[in-house]
């Protein structure tokens, strides 16, 4: 069986346009999530974690010109060039794959303003794939993954096993997505959003906070070895759906229990740490503590990244799989930010505050719209 | 190991006409998807109210599963989590993405909607295929810029190989406005030769797909 390994990756959100900056805040405690006034994306304040659009710009005129890229694709260009440059893979090589996670994309495009300032295709997400492909230099058709909220985990998932197949040697993954009146008025309409910023778990959440985001991962089966490294390994990963409801998560977990189950023969599953979904909304925290507690794993540590810098839809499952990834390399479980009593049913153990201990797999779930959700690990070679 | 997939049934939807395992079954006269698909529903004598709450490209999806011949036999012979469902396509939902878009534009007339919202993603038709076959297994929503017959073959063939799953639902299901295409495949793994419309491989599913256009 081909090892599939992470030769590098690159976190940005409000904290910061790497993952050493990400960790760095994080590990300080900060928050990303402010309350916000942006007349363009709400007619009223809200809670999010925006990236703060001067600093983007700035970054992007250093090496390209940002008047010619939408935000979304300077994002996910800055992403993937930061962990291109850590990566010794062959972009022109036919056998590297690049695969673009999101929900939406150059959305923006659809609003009146923007209308103007782009050609009309641009808002097609194989258009804006192929556009990071040229862009990159990637020799191979890039693909697209759109699955909701599982977007980030199911896009690692599938190129984990397209390695395997020995179809593909590396695979490039960014996931990206922004902050538009279009995300903004939909969870709106949903009551999904907090009053505060998010509290994941915590007895007095009252929904989410949305954040943009973009991260890359990337995965290869020939890794540059060098001593005294540890490697981290893709293990095994698997998407199911609750066939239950499009837009509320199952009430007895089935699907992400399904998902969990299915990583293992051998059950309670062995893991030492899992990075939860927590998206601080009433439904989805307790069926995660449901499908844990079903799937024997009340007892492992669990968080959530959320209270740092919000829901980053398509850009959640890359960028909480990596803060995981940074986990097990530094020995170290981050407190669940917003977290403070217990507000699930099932008595799960979720981290309140930072925990030194030594990982060895760590176990990252998600779930979405349309009743998809997601399980993947990760562990130490 | 050689392991042979099959083609149990099919089915594609495209310029009011629908075509099963390579007969025609229907044809409508509508410009509008939207009557188009309710004059299949209605044809087909299709029963689940919940159809018409969905959005077109999940309409597109469902009737395209509903419509395979084989799909009440493989409910009851495989279990809900060996079925997976692979979907593609080249819009994503940008059908009704504009239709949120509408609702927003206009601040002093301002009505966004949770059920059109929740049709902005382009699995939701995964989930609603789902819902109705009871189907748990794998899922995957891929956006191309053109039916790739390769990806698609390539994909499902290591889900079966790997057993991941042990039936597939897979297909291109694609609506911009009113141009929309669908082509919907069953497969199954066989180790008979003789079984099935054709093999799925991607020579024969560009052929079907061409056929259609």
């Amino acid at each position: 069986v081909t090892d599939v390994f992470i030769s590098s990756d690159n976190i940005i959100t409000s904290l910061g346009f790497s993952t050493g900056e990400n960790a760095v805040n994080m590990l300080a405690d900060k928050t990303g999530i402010q309350l916000t006034e942006n007349e363009r994306i709400a007619p009223t304040p809200f809670y999010a974690s925006l990236i703060n659009s001067a600093q983007l710009f700035d970054r992007f005129s250093t090496f390209d010109d940002p008047d010619k890229f939408t935000r979304f694709e300077q994002l996910a260009i800055c992403s993937l060039k930061d962990a291109l440059s850590g990566s010794e893979i062959d972009l022109t090589d036919s056998k590297t794959l690049f695969i673009l996670s999101t929900t939406k994309g150059n959305i923006d495009l659809l609003e009146k303003e923007n209308e103007l300032k782009f050609s009309r295709e641009r808002i097609y997400l194989w258009n804006t794939a192929h556009l990071l492909q040229t862009y990159f230099k990637f020799r191979h058709e890039p693909v697209v993954i759109s699955n909701a909220c599982i977007s980030g985990v199911q896009a690692i998932i599938t190129g984990a096993r397209l390695i395997r197949a020995n179809l593909f040697k590396n695979v490039v993954i960014n996931g990206t997505d922004i902050i538009t009146e279009f995300v903004l008025s939909g969870f709106n309409s949903f009551q999904s959003l907090s009053t505060g910023p998010c509290r994941p778990f915590d007895k007095t959440r009252n929904g989410l906070s949305l954040g943009e985001g973009s991260g890359t991962i990337i995965l290869t089966s020939k890794p540059v070895m060098s001593a005294g490294t540890n490697y981290i390994l893709v293990g095994e990963g698997f998407s199911t759906n609750d066939a239950n409801h499009i837009s509320g998560p199952s009430r007895t977990g089935e699907g992400l229990f399904i998902a969990i189950n299915r990583l293992s023969k051998k059950s309670p599953l062995d893991v030492d740490y899992i990075s939860a979904h927590g998206t601080a909304t009433l439904y989805n925290d307790e069926m995660e503590s449901i499908a844990i507690t079903r799937a024997g794993l009340q007892s492992v540590p669990v968080n959530s990244f959320k209270g740092y810098w919000g829901h980053t839809l398509g850009a959640a499952g890359i960028i909480e799989s990596i803060m995981g990834i940074w986990s097990i390399n530094n020995s170290v479980i981050l407190n669940t930010k917003g977290y403070n009593i217990s507000g699930v049913t099932n008595p799960i153990f979720i981290i309140n505050k930072p925990v030194q201990k030594e990982i060895n797999t760590c176990l990252k779930i998600a779930s979405g719209f349309g009743g998809c959700n997601a399980a993947l690990i990760f562990y130490k070679k | 190991v050689k392991e042979n997939y099959i083609i149990s049934s099919y089915c594609s939807i495209q310029k009011n006409l629908v075509v099963v395992d390579n007969k025609s079954v229907y044809s409508g006269t509508s410009a509008d998807f939207g009557e188009f698909s309710a004059s299949i529903y209605k044809h087909f004598a299709v029963s689940y109210p919940k159809f018409h709450k969905m959005d077109n490209l999940s309409k597109l999806a469902f009737l395209s599963v509903e419509l395979l011949s084989g799909n009440k036999k493989s409910d009851q012979k495989y279990k809900g989590d060996e079925i997976g469902i692979i979907l593609m396509n080249s819009s994503s939902s940008l059908d009704t993405d504009r239709h949120h878009q509408d609702t927003i534009i206009d601040r002093s007339n301002y009505f966004p909607s949770p059920s059109v919202f929740v049709y902005t993603l382009p699995n939701v038709a995964i989930g609603e295929i789902s819902i109705r076959h009871k189907i748990f297994g794998e899922g995957n929503f891929f956006i191309m810029e053109k039916f790739n017959p390769q990806f698609m073959v390539s994909y499902i063939q290591q889900l079966f190989y790997n057993e991941i799953i042990k039936c597939c639902i897979a297909g291109w299901v694609e609506i911009d406005g009113n141009d929309y295409e669908s082509v919907v495949f069953l497969i199954e793994k066989t180790d008979r030769t003789d079984e099935g419309i054709a093999n799925f491989e991607p020579g024969t599913i560009q052929k079907i797909y061409n056929k259609m256009k």
